[in-house]
């Protein structure tokens, strides 16, 4: 019998529909509607994404319950330069938790020397010593964008050493140079800092290490004088920062924004303006805490450039809108807030 | 037997290739000689040539083998000469405009440079294709319909690439030469102006191209549904209204109570697709020189509804708090 499957055109054109489509998520999605009728202000998920994800975002059963009674940590250990003022029980409870949290397999000693565990030789103990503080900081400070869920260890680190998403500086792109185009990390394919398109590709050292203005729309219906406003290779950049917030969040654009005018404020979402403090938290982040962090680092942990690690906005949200899928650990771990 | 079947051509007239009319003194000999080719003819003509080159036919194919080797010798630089690499990118590589900083001045080569060049030597060639459809179909004693369409696409693409730069005072607004590339210029320069969709002239371009589409069926549609009346011969159609005519516009009348006739529904298809980018081109130039915002602008003069609001609260601009960063 003489089908389309017995014909070399028919294979083809499946090949072809096949290898066309390879990158796309499987149907179905759901589709919900947040925003006024007729205003496509829609959230698109797919169920196979976050049934997939959602190994990735449970939360480890807690350390069980340490008395609160009893001397300070800080006046029975030695060096103790943070969370002094914990009991003994809930300062051990802690480390074990953050043993749990960061170093699964090796244990204590990826932080401390198994004999003196005030030795502050490995550079593990001086990092994590800053990363409690700066976790106080976010807990403290940045309840703009963290609200009363808060973060720990866990939010970035998942039980590896290094969380799995950070970003480093890029090196000079491998081009040919000398009086060729130069395009810097735009135009170029695998990007997936900017979703896989040919957007500039490092919105990250623009945006969440520098400070460079966000905003690219014009702000008044008419042209104002002596002020042209932003170029559209700002604007592309601006685009890229987007397209890693849209996929770091599983979101898409009319998660924050109504997309009939992106800039508008009163028409955008609750959340954008919690996403406008997350930008500004992780540039903080970025300057504050992470880079300063550079000279501690071996050389194996620094980037390609001898630059420190870095955060951005998957670092925490690992694809979903609410690291951990919204789940706050801090109910049973109250002495990560300040 | 043949069967008469016309939604694909079925039927193929083999016959001594037509030589084509003698041409007026000064002339180039066209080239190659003409024969029959049946995949051709499985969609159109099965003659192929000669073909008509000619000076001008020939230095616009110079210059826009220059601009394409400017463009795509940059786009293999831009992956270190690496062949695998340039195929496999492709769609992502480009050669970009300068950036803004060099307004309208000459930009070293690898800042933009190239890209000035390669759109001069595109601009060249085009124009000089451009002639070349005039000069043509003046030969054949035609009217020049079709140079005059095609210069309404020009029209949008020196818009885009050159006259709202220069009005801008700089080459970066200018498009870069690249599949995505391009494609991420268009997204942002909409976002950047507060979206194209509420700028009039976008939404003129926008009626004419989905109209033109929609002539196209309509008139594609009834001409094949007549065909066994003759209603594919259009021409002699048109001065001897035989029975094809009389059922097109019947049928028509019958469906819609209007019917263009066999001539005018082609006047009709032009003006569609010549208006597409003739409004799109004032569209673009429209935008950045006179409103910086269309979607201001649309609230402005009343073009776009204000919707209620359904969150349970009103974010404000946080950058307008003390002290606050943008």
């Amino acid at each position: 019998m003489r089908n389309w499957t017995t014909k070399p055109a028919g294979w083809l054109l499946t090949a072809a529909v096949l290898l066309a489509t390879a990158g796309c998520e499987w149907p179905p999605q759901e589709t919900e509607q947040v925003g006024y009728r007729g205003v496509a202000m829609e959230l698109v998920t797919s169920p196979e994404t976050i049934a997939g994800n959602a190994e990735l975002h449970e939360v480890p059963a807690p350390q069980p319950p340490a008395t609160t009674d009893g001397p300070k940590a800080g006046d029975v250990y030695q060096n103790v330069q943070v969370l002094g003022d914990l009991s003994v029980g809930e300062f051990t409870r802690l480390m074990l938790a953050i043993t749990e949290w960061v170093s699964p397999e090796q244990g204590c000693n990826y932080c401390h020397v198994g004999e003196n565990f005030a030795d502050d030789s490995p550079y593990t103990k001086r990092v994590s010593r800053n990363m409690l503080k700066m976790n106080l900081d976010i807990n403290g400070n940045w309840q703009d964008h963290v609200k009363q869920t808060g973060v720990t260890c866990y939010t970035c680190h998942r039980g590896k050493n290094v969380p799995g998403e950070i970003w480093f500086e890029n090196p000079p792109r491998e081009s040919a140079g000398g009086f060729t185009a130069d395009n810097g990390y735009q135009n170029m394919a695998g990007m997936e800092s900017v979703a896989y398109s040919s957007l500039p590709g490092d919105p990250f050292e623009t945006f969440l290490d520098g400070y460079e203005q966000v905003r690219v729309i014009g702000e008044s219906a008419l042209p104002r004088k002596n002020d042209v406003g932003a170029s559209i290779q700002a604007t592309e950049y601006t685009y890229g920062l987007m397209m890693h917030m849209s996929t770091s969040l599983g979101v898409n654009c009319t998660y924050c924004h109504n997309s009939r005018a992106f800039s508008v404020w009163e028409q955008s979402t609750p959340m954008r303006l919690n996403s406008w403090y997350g930008v500004t938290m992780v540039r903080e982040l970025n300057n504050e805490w992470l880079e300063p962090l550079q000279p501690v680092y071996p050389e194996k942990r620094l980037g390609p450039t001898g630059d420190a690690p870095k955060a951005n906005c998957a670092t925490c949200h690992r694809g979903v809108n609410k690291p951990l899928n919204g789940q706050s650990m801090l109910p049973d771990y109250p002495n990560l807030t300040p | 037997m043949a069967q008469y079947q016309n939604i694909f051509t079925q039927v193929q007239v083999n016959m001594p290739p037509e030589p084509g009319v003698a041409l007026p003194p000064g002339s180039w000999p066209r080239i190659g000689s003409p024969r029959l080719q049946y995949w051709f003819g499985k969609i159109g003509d099965a003659q192929v040539g000669p073909v008509y080159l000619g000076w001008l036919g020939l230095s616009s194919l110079i210059c826009g083998f220059i601009a394409i080797e400017i463009i795509g010798l940059n786009m293999w630089a831009s992956v270190n000469w690496d062949p695998i690499q340039f195929v496999r990118q492709l769609p992502w590589l480009a050669l970009e405009p300068p950036s803004p900083e060099y307004g309208l001045s000459l930009p070293p080569l690898a800042e933009g440079g190239w890209w000035l060049m390669a759109g001069f030597f595109l601009t060249a060639s085009i124009g000089l294709w451009w002639l070349r459809m005039y000069r043509r179909a003046r030969a054949l004693g035609m009217g020049t319909h079709v140079a005059w369409a095609f210069a309404a696409a020009i029209w949008l693409y020196l818009v885009l690439g050159f006259i709202r730069p220069v009005l801008m005072g700089n080459w970066g607004e200018a498009v870069p030469f690249g599949i995505f590339p391009h494609l991420d210029w268009t997204a942002a320069f909409s976002i950047r102006y507060g979206n194209l969709f509420y700028n009039p002239f976008h939404m003129l371009s926008i009626v004419f191209l989905y109209g033109a589409t929609l002539l196209f069926a309509m008139h594609g549609a009834t001409v094949l549904a007549t065909g066994r009346y003759g209603g594919d011969r259009e021409v002699e159609q048109i001065v001897d209204r035989g029975t094809a005519s009389e059922r097109m516009g019947l049928f028509w009348r019958w469906t819609m109570g209007f019917n263009a006739n066999i001539e005018s529904i082609h006047r009709w298809a032009w003006w569609f697709a010549v208006l597409c980018p003739l409004t799109g081109g004032i569209g673009i130039l429209l935008t950045g020189t006179v409103v910086d915002n269309w979607y201001l602008w649309g609230v402005k003069h009343g073009i776009a509804p204000a919707y209620p609001l359904v969150f349970p609260e009103v974010p404000q601009d946080p950058g307008m708090l003390p002290g606050g960063p943008q």
